[in-house]
């Protein structure tokens, strides 16, 4: 196995080659925050919170901005992950992610547990520097046990990507472009009518913020699962079925 | 306080304006028509903000009701999250279970005892004890610190116990989303049973405390008071229990909605909450925002109604706590078996503190209200239904329609200060006519207009979610009915 060296803010870190950025930093215990990202499910690098900033990669010395999440670590390169820079684009992705949608903390399913709001938390919105769009946008609650709501939807594609690679039923997608975009069920169903569901409510586990949740909770109820589908992948790979 | 004397350079009219009425809850205004002769012709009580709930709530699902109604109001959360999970359970079709049924009533007794003490100690008593007379700076909770800090303190101490209980059940003072269709989120613990039932002692001593005060006022310098500020005969509606008791939940020990006369005599008894479109209609009037809801029967000038404290004493036949009759007895004693002087709405309130605490005391007492099972789990298996509670001000009503998903369709919320509307622009009317002349229009005879409001201890960030149209409208009439001056804006 081939290795490469890098260094990421002040540590020099060695890791297999094809390794990505984010796993790096992880392996240095440096946190990158992220948000569509999930251990288990292929990286799409949607939601550009994992940015940093690169140099010294292909022989260029400019610091360039790339999603940590699918850059794969090379020989020399030299990663920032902190800079005053990247922190006032990490508080405009979030912002930008409150204004587009309708998201009411206050009485929303996942307050208290959600990503989304952990985040603006972490990265210091106190306020939005950006007008609230407010569109309007509908709430789906034809399967009987679960619940969409696309005010509350980020289209991290978490959802789309758990249903397909781990459960293998693609229900989701990602239909319509721009700020038209939503995730759709089935081909554009409601989610009861799409015989592909099998219910097993993955999607709802991974939904970092209230978007997917189960139709019982109300207010602040919403825990989300992700760690269900790590111990899933584990078990699967490992072939560790029992505890 | 402004005096706006718009037409002093048109003799004969002339318009007063309050803006804005102060300790109160919400936004609103009084304007004060004076005829040619400088008599008060009629007082007007102008609701000036908007909110809109009904509207916005549409195509949310009915789950989260509670959660948003009860960001209605800071003050009485309670009330819309009590009146919403029962809207709920009826979606649901559900029983809840016994426990959550005793938890809700535990919270709502809590709720209309802080309610209660924030009217009585920090909104009014600056009026009564430091007088109408006094400096407009000093008349307020401050003021009251200053010349009687052991009473400002015991208010805040018993408001505080009231947001204690709330607390404790709820996990938070304010919008505790803790009551859910079904029941309710999390069972009492023993523990948390006897901190409350520790408080309980100091908050009886302040009850009293406060009703031996304001007897003694009743008894010496108000006595004016209760003949001109809102005594007027009217009905009265509200809660009452199956068997005639004081009632303030809408389970399963009540009575449904009872409709009395001044004179005693019942209207209608055993109203249900379902039926309400058949017994209520709602006027309006484009200069407030405020509907003006009336006893359908009867028409809008004699169907309409008090509600809140003093109608629920008025409706019961008794209270069914020692203490707490005790007081209603004397409270009938000294107004008659049903009370008219709306200025009595201040003891109703502290009498009905006392019976919240001697409830809150049975049930604590009750070993049921640790049980474990307090949520039943259901679809929706209703379309549309109607929850009511009584709210510290008086009944208060959800309406839902649903589809068959549980997402809302409609919305109609029928709040307590809404329904009290008529009575509130008869009580300023009343007290203007009494203490304003045309050449009397000082600062302290106009705050006993204002203070006439204050007797509901209205909630206007309740009441004003009903859609309507903007209604800046400013009309200027002269004695004989012509218009002078109309401004109009939206």
């Amino acid at each position: 196995m081939s290795v490469c060296t890098l260094r990421i803010n002040d540590h020099d870190i060695a890791v297999p080659a094809g390794t990505t950025l984010l796993q790096a930093a992880q392996q240095a215990t440096i946190p990158i925050p992220t948000l569509c990202f999930l251990e288990g499910l292929s990286a799409v690098a949607a939601c550009r919170l994992c940015l940093v900033e690169v140099s010294g990669a292909d022989g260029r010395e400019e610091p360039r901005l790339l999603a940590a999440c699918v850059t794969a670590a090379t020989e020399g390169m030299r990663v920032q992950t902190h800079t005053p820079r990247l922190q006032e684009i990490r508080r405009t992705v979030i912002e930008l992610l409150f204004t587009e949608g309708n998201h009411v903390c206050a009485i929303c399913v996942a307050n208290g547990h959600c990503e989304l709001q952990n985040l603006a938390v972490e990265v210091g919105m106190d306020h939005s520097r950006l007008p609230y769009r407010f569109p309007e946008r509908h709430v789906d609650l034809s399967h009987p046990q679960y619940g969409l709501d696309h005010n509350r939807c980020i289209l991290c594609t978490r959802c789309v990507r758990v249903c397909d690679e781990v459960e293998g039923a693609h229900v989701w997608d990602v239909g319509w472009r721009g700020e038209h975009c939503q995730i759709i069920s089935g081909l554009h169903e409601p989610w009861g009518d799409v015989q592909a569901c099998t219910h097993c409510g993955k999607c709802v586990d991974v939904c970092p913020t209230g978007a997917l949740f189960h139709k019982v909770d109300t207010s602040s109820e919403k825990h989300g699962h992700p760690e269900r589908l790590q111990r899933l992948m584990h078990a699967r790979t490992h072939q560790q079925w029992t505890p | 306080m402004a005096t706006n004397r718009s037409a002093d350079a048109k003799p004969p009219t002339r318009r007063i304006t309050i803006d804005p009425v102060t300790r109160i809850e919400g936004h609103a205004k009084i304007s004060i028509h004076l005829d040619a002769s400088g008599a008060v012709e009629t007082a007007r009580f102008h609701v000036t903000e908007y909110r809109g709930f009904e509207k916005f709530c549409e195509g949310r699902p009915f789950t989260e009701m509670a959660a948003i109604t009860a960001r209605i109001c800071g003050i009485c959360p309670v009330s819309h999250l009590l009146a919403a999970a029962a809207t709920g359970d009826k979606i649901l079709a559900v029983r809840i279970p016994p426990a959550a049924e005793k938890l809700r009533r535990l919270m709502n007794l809590a709720q209309i005892t802080q309610s209660h003490a924030l009217s009585f100690f920090h909104l009014s008593s600056p009026d009564f004890l430091l007088g109408w007379d006094s400096d407009p700076a000093r008349r307020n909770i401050f003021g009251l610190i200053a010349a009687n800090p052991e009473l400002a303190r015991s208010g805040i101490r018993l408001r505080q116990f009231g947001q204690g209980v709330i607390e404790a059940l709820g996990g938070r003072k304010i919008h505790a989303a803790w009551a859910v269709p079904g029941g309710v989120r999390s069972p009492l613990s023993p523990e948390t049973r006897d901190q409350i039932r520790a408080g309980l002692p100091e908050a009886f001593a302040i009850a009293e405390q406060g009703l031996a005060l304001f007897k003694q006022l009743l008894d010496s310098q108000l006595r004016e008071e209760l003949n001109v500020f809102g005594n007027f005969p009217s009905l009265f509606l509200g809660l009452v229990g199956r068997d005639g008791r004081w009632e303030h939940s809408g389970g399963s020990g009540c009575g449904g909605i009872r409709v009395m006369a001044s004179d005693g005599s019942l209207v209608a008894d055993g109203l249900q909450e379902d039926d309400y479109a058949g017994f209520l209609a709602e006027a309006v009037e484009p200069w407030s925002y405020l509907k003006f809801p009336y006893f359908k029967a009867l028409g809008p000038e004699a169907g309409s109604y008090r509600v809140g404290p003093l109608a629920r004493l008025n409706l019961c036949d008794r209270i069914g706590t020692e203490r707490a009759d005790r007081e209603l007895l004397e409270l009938r004693q000294r107004g008659g078996r049903v009370v008219t002087a709306s200025f009595l709405y201040h003891l109703a309130r502290l009498i009905e503190i006392v019976a919240c605490l001697e409830q809150m005391e049975q049930l604590l007492d009750d070993p049921q209200i640790t049980a474990t099972h307090v949520r039943a789990r259901a679809s929706v298996n209703c379309h549309e239904a109607v929850g009511v509670s009584e709210a510290p001000r008086g009944t208060l009503l959800h309406h839902y329609r649903v589809d068959a998903d549980g997402l809302i369709e409609r919305v109609n919320l029928i709040i307590a200060t809404g329904q009290n509307n008529s009575a509130m622009n008869r009580t300023i009317t009343q007290i203007a006519q009494h203490v304003l002349t045309g050449h009397n229009l000082s600062e302290p005879l106009l705050n006993r207009v204002e203070a006439g409001i204050r007797c509901f201890d209205p909630c206007l960030s309740c009441s004003t979610h009903a859609a309507g149209q903007m209604p800046l409208q400013v009309q200027l009439f002269s004695a004989a009915g012509e218009l002078l001056e109309e401004r109009q804006r939206g």
